[in-house]
């Protein structure tokens, strides 16, 4: 019933899908969650209209598909004569806008970074007071009472809602195949119009996410247990006096 | 020599006046015990000592030298200059109620973290000097441990350790043992004992009776934001002047 020539044959360009898949996973989520750890500080302390903005912009970027942000970005702004001009002078910078590479890394990394700024925000806001507190008695300025106490345990408290993000992000990326990147997915379009056997095609993308999705599950594991072990339960060899 | 000084301190909450005019003096070695009722404003006389609420007048000088304060858009006084607070901060070290202690840490890391981050030191002689007092506050095997791992009494011995490690002029304890069980609140008054033996200053809000008559050199009873007794122990409880500290020691010592 199955035709693995489905898979087989095309095993090269799927093995070329996942590499771009994980390049888009793992730089969008990391460039993202760097930009994210100051936003999150503003977005939770910071001056009520800088603030402000940055809610703005996660509320943009949470409140619409990744699907149109995509779009958006990669037809959308070359219908500006403004981006034209921009490209007809060959700055790269401006350029990376009209590669689907750089337009869907660029979507996708201001995605992930709107929702993990409001995941570090909300870490951040549970930090308990008196911590704070001990952290300016003791003669801390304020941004090294930042650097110090409250992002390194807002960060931990935020890893099990962050690992969900990693997961929907990997996810997510399935959407670069609609700007013409072959990814898992856009691997599994083409094995799909090559063969005329959908099944094959898609059960195979689907199984690869699969194994990536366990592995992201079993690293944020082993992140939790290295960096929440302060909110686990003492274990059993600890002595008590 | 005053490690630290006082002058008519003032705080009001709106119409709520918490303070009004408190002053406060000790030489090295002094361990000064405040009384009170709750809602007596000792807390929030501790708490103005080092800014962390904002006094509205009045002047504080710690080890010679004086928060320099200056009136903001309100009228309200404010600190002139956050890096001498930040300073002068480090020389008044605190311990609360309920620890405070930095729940990501170890207890050996909470203890370097300020003489490392603040005070500068390198990370071989923070170390050094964390596992020196928390040796001397019987906790030094707990060292790896997080703090959500420890009892309250272990837990305010290590906080007990960190303000040791800052090294500061003055230790200033709020309600110290009011947040432990009472099987727990030995541990820590007999280190507090032994700190006040070894000559440290101290500044203790308390409701330890027992601690404030045997172990501190003056007793300051605050009632409704007026320091209504101040002096050695043996006059404040032997020869009590004050009719409202008459019936709080009574309601106390039942």
């Amino acid at each position: 019933m199955i035709e693995w020539a489905v898979i087989t044959d095309n095993l090269p360009e799927y093995a070329a899908g996942l590499w771009l898949t994980l390049q888009l996973t793992f730089l969008s989520l990391c460039a993202g969650l760097l930009l994210a750890i100051p936003l999150a500080v503003l977005r939770s302390s910071g001056p009520s209209a800088v603030s402000r903005m940055v809610w703005a912009y996660t509320y943009f970027f949470r409140g619409t598909p990744m699907l149109v942000q995509l779009l958006l970005i990669y037809y959308g702004l070359g219908q500006f004569e403004w981006i034209q001009a921009r490209w007809a002078e060959g700055n790269p910078l401006w350029l990376v806008l009209r590669e689907p590479y750089g337009c869907a890394l660029i979507t996708f990394t201001l995605n992930t970074c709107a929702y993990t700024t409001e995941i570090i925000a909300g870490a951040l806001r549970t930090t308990p007071h008196g911590e704070i507190e001990a952290a300016l008695a003791c003669g801390m300025s304020r941004l090294t009472m930042i650097r110090r106490i409250l992002v390194p345990g807002a960060l931990r408290r935020a890893l099990p809602a962050y690992s969900n993000e990693a997961i929907f992000m990997l996810h997510g990326t399935a959407i670069a195949s609609t700007v013409t990147l072959v990814d898992i997915t856009g691997a599994a379009r083409n094995a799909y119009s090559q063969h005329f056997a959908p099944f094959e095609a898609f059960i195979f993308a689907g199984l690869i996410y699969l194994c990536i999705t366990f592995a992201l599950v079993g690293l944020f594991r082993l992140a939790e247990r290295r960096w929440l072990s302060h909110l686990q339960p003492r274990k059993a060899t600890a002595t008590r006096q | 020599m005053t490690q630290l000084s006082v002058e008519d301190l003032h705080k009001r909450y709106g119409d709520h006046e918490v303070l009004k005019g408190v002053s406060l003096d000790t030489e090295a070695g002094d361990v000064v015990s405040i009384i009170g009722s709750s809602g007596s404003g000792k807390s929030t006389f501790l708490r103005c000592i080092n800014f962390l609420e904002q006094p509205d007048a009045g002047r504080i000088t710690v080890a010679g030298e004086e928060i320099r304060l200056t009136p903001d858009r309100n009228g309200h006084l404010k600190v002139a200059d956050a890096k001498q607070l930040q300073r002068l901060r480090t020389q008044l070290a605190m311990v609360f109620q309920h620890f405070n202690l930095w729940a990501h840490m170890t207890v050996l890391e909470n203890v370097t973290e300020a003489p490392t981050h603040v005070l500068g030191l390198g990370r071989k002689e923070a170390r050094e000097r964390a596992e020196a007092y928390l040796d001397k506050v019987g906790i030094i095997r707990f060292k790896d441990s997080y703090p959500a791992h420890l009892s309250g009494g272990q837990q305010q011995r290590v906080a007990i350790a960190r303000a040791l490690a800052m090294e500061p002029a003055v230790l200033l304890f709020d309600e110290p043992t009011s947040a432990l069980d009472p099987e727990l609140v030995g541990e820590v008054l007999k280190v507090m004992r032994g700190l006040a033996e070894e000559g440290r200053t101290m500044v203790v809000v308390t409701h330890e009776m027992g601690f404030a008559r045997e172990v501190s050199s003056k007793v300051m009873f605050l009632h409704q934001g007026t320091a209504e007794e101040y002096g050695p122990p043996a006059e404040v409880f032997g020869n009590t002047r004050s009719e409202r500290l008459r019936q709080f020691l009574s309601g106390n010592l039942k």
